[in-house]
């Protein structure tokens, strides 16, 4: 049962700001995943809640008591790194049992401790080994198991499968994903990987430049950005962003992009909800997924015609570049739905998929159709 | 502009075999991606044409004339590395320039600037021209590397991974602009890499390499709708095919050791299969599907949520199976579902070879 929260955190490297004014709480049992790419401050974030960094502003609080003033050792927090820093001397009983040193525990209570959570992370027939002889997957469990084996409050994690190949890194994630079900602390998760923190998160923490740009569940993250930075960091491929003119045109609004003459039809209700966002033509900008951009072989009510650019086909699906006039649109179609290069097609935006952007402030209007 | 052609060649480092009995033919203008993993024998196919090896047997051609005697300058290809190799003290105008001041090309002031000109702007990258290559972004100096491919206007390109040490949205973003170079040069490109994404999205034609051996060869849709054995099907394709094993009997899949059963509905592929043949079943992940009365139980074991959709992880006994999900489905670790199979699509592979029976003939 930990909370922790921060307020009004601020941390300095010298004249370089990388972490500003930054506010957040995470509940009890929270999966918590610090998003976004590297230099963007979510290592110094979670080093700084370990104790393993000072900060130079603001409150660090566990429980509700703050902590910024107390040593690493005394915050009662576990941290996974990486780099697996086993000893290599020691075998993984002894590795999984070092921090129990200090706690004078029993010697019969040390072992009945390591061997429960030997058995949750799968590794009893491991303990007598030596790191050297695991592999990388297993000495990252081990790891792991040091890590939970205190029943820290609250378990860091810093990019913890990075290390590892596509495959082991797919298996460990759904394990971490399970352990935390099963164990159930508050766990501070750092990753570059969006799918990682889509597939994990109970709540993403998006950062870009030191500054938190979005908290939210992968659901919210991914349907409703709040800024163009987390619109394009989450999803693949890249959302489509394109500069927009909006015109109200008897009972409908219309959307161009690619100058004129090529405008998507959208509710009358848009226009309404621009005004009210104050959002002006000339810092206007739609985003729209791939999978918003829907594509029809004949001409049909609403459609505007196009031409298929590059394809590419990814198996299940396919990719397409539409340009409509002088704007690239990425389609995700059925694969094969589009023959090639040249093909004259129809196409036509998802209202309820479309993004508005201001351009200026990069914010999301928050239209939703 | 050429067509290549590799015939019979074996090449061997000391006691390893990096390449046995390949053949490979790559047509005039065509876009043709190598795949393999670390080791395979990509690079050594690539160094082969570019001349930069020399086979231990067999023979390269370019446009029909066996190159064996020619020399890697003479073969007129460009080689674009991971690595950018660019002369860092150099502007990127003068790092284009480069290839083409050699005293054995003896190219024209006038020309020399035409060339260079036409590359930038091909490559989107006129804005850079007098900046020093140190202070470029990866994908701009990589963009600089084929610039300096380009202006030589050699017969075939040859890129070793060019786009592996970009970052993911980089990578995606310069994989269609390197198409779309491909197409509007008309230039024949052999492109090499383990990213099977990249070999999907960009090739005309997708060689699979496994161990010095070229498995398969097709367009992107043949290996991926009818791989040609199981290396295949686990490797093209993300996520990778399901592959369990089992046998059939009376037309339905039973897939071992008394896990489950599904239908099966190979039409007259099917006959002449014996109901006691150890087989491998593949099926695609989006060809398997959630449904409340599906004729198989299963609990999820991991959910892969890629916003668009999700990929959930199936477990049935020890067997796992992946399906893909529309975004919207909710699913819980541990949670049990029903799931059925498109039994029409269902690929059949030899247990103890690998190999599709529909390519063993």
């Amino acid at each position: 049962m930990t909370q922790i929260e921060l307020r009004g955190v601020q941390k300095f490297f010298g004249a370089v700001q990388v972490i500003k004014d930054l506010n957040l709480k995470i509940d009890t049992n929270e999966f918590i995943v610090l998003l976004g790419q590297s230099g963007c401050g979510k290592t110094t974030t979670l080093r700084a809640i370990a104790g393993l960094e000072t900060i130079d502003e603001g409150d660090i609080l566990i429980d509700g008591q703050p902590v910024q003033h107390l040593k690493a050792a005394d915050r009662d927090i576990a941290m996974v790194f990486q780099s697996f820093s086993l000893y290599p001397h020691m075998t993984v009983f002894e590795n999984v049992a070092f921090p129990l040193r200090a706690t004078r525990m029993s010697k019969a209570d040390v072992d009945t401790e390591v061997r429960a959570v030997a058995k949750v992370l799968q590794i009893t027939h491991l303990l007598n080994k030596r790191p050297s002889a695991l592999s990388g997957g297993d000495m990252q469990r081990v790891a792991i198991g040091r890590a939970l084996v205190r029943r820290p409050k609250a378990m860091l994690m810093d990019e913890p499968i990075g290390a590892l190949d596509a495959k082991l890194r797919e298996e460990m994630r759904a394990e971490i994903k399970r352990l935390h079900l099963k164990q159930g602390s508050t766990t501070i998760y750092v990753t570059h990987d969006q799918i990682e923190a889509m597939s994990l998160a109970d709540r993403i923490v998006i950062m870009h430049e030191g500054v938190l740009q979005q908290v939210g569940s992968p659901q919210e993250v991914y349907a409703h950005p709040a800024n163009l930075f987390v619109a394009q960091f989450v999803g693949s491929p890249v959302m489509n962003i394109a500069t927009a003119a909006v015109s109200m045109v008897t009972s409908a609004t219309q959307v161009a992009v690619g100058g004129e003459g090529h405008a998507f039809q959208f509710p009358a209700a848009l226009t309404g909800q621009l005004d009210a966002a104050k959002g002006e033509n000339g810092s206007l900008a739609m985003g729209i997924r791939p999978e918003g951009v829907l594509v029809a072989r004949e001409s049909r009510e609403g459609y505007l015609p196009v031409e298929a650019h590059i394809i590419e086909p990814l198996g299940s699906y396919d990719i397409v570049d539409l340009m409509v006039g002088k704007q690239l649109l990425r389609a995700r179609t059925r694969s094969g739905y589009v023959s090639g290069p040249g093909e004259r097609v129809w196409a036509r935006i998802d209202p309820s998929q479309a993004h508005f952007f201001d351009t200026v402030s990069g914010k999301s209007l928050g239209v939703r159709l | 502009m050429a067509h290549i052609e590799l015939r019979n060649i074996t090449k061997t480092f000391g006691n390893h075999v990096a390449l046995k009995n390949l053949d490979l033919d790559i047509a005039d203008g065509e876009f043709f991606v190598l795949l393999g993993e670390t080791g395979a024998g990509k690079t050594t196919t690539l160094r082969l044409i570019a001349g930069l090896e020399k086979p231990t047997a067999g023979q390269v051609f370019i446009d029909g004339v066996d190159v064996a005697d020619w020399g890697a300058a003479e073969r007129d290809v460009a080689l674009v590395l991971q690595q950018y190799s660019l002369y860092p003290r150099y502007t990127v105008r003068e790092n284009l320039e480069f290839p083409l001041k050699s005293k054995i090309r003896r190219v024209g002031d006038e020309e020399i600037r035409e060339r260079v000109a036409r590359a930038a702007k091909t490559l989107r990258i006129e804005h850079l021209m007098e900046r020093k290559t140190d202070r470029l972004s990866g994908g701009e100096m990589q963009r600089v590397s084929i610039g300096r491919a380009i202006v030589r206007k050699p017969r075939v390109f040859l890129m070793d991974e060019p786009l592996s040490a970009l970052d993911a949205k980089l990578r995606e973003a310069l994989r269609t602009e390197l198409k779309d170079l491909q197409r509007r040069l008309g230039a024949t490109f052999l492109f090499v890499t383990h990213d099977q994404i990249e070999a999907m999205s960009m090739g005309d034609k997708v060689g699979v390499l496994n161990h010095g051996k070229l498995i398969q060869t097709g367009t992107p849709k043949d290996i991926y709708d009818n791989p040609h054995d199981t290396f295949v099907a686990s490797f093209v394709g993300s996520p990778p095919m399901n592959l369990m094993e089992g046998r059939l009997a009376g037309g339905r899949a039973i897939v071992a050791p008394k896990t489950f059963e599904l239908p099966y509905d190979g039409g007259a592929k099917s006959g002449g299969i014996g109901d006691d043949r150890a087989l491998t079943f593949g099926i695609r992940p989006e060809d398997v599907s959630l449904e409340s009365d599906g004729p198989v139980h299963a609990k999820v074991h991991d959910v892969e949520n890629h916003g668009v959709e999700k990929i959930v992880t199936l477990r049935v006994g020890d067997t796992t199976l992946r399906a893909t999900v529309p975004a919207r489905t909710e699913l819980e670790i541990d949670q049990d579902v029903r799931f059925a199979w498109n039994p029409k699509k269902v690929a059949l592979f030899d247990k103890a070879s690998g190999v599709s029976l529909r390519h063993a003939g």
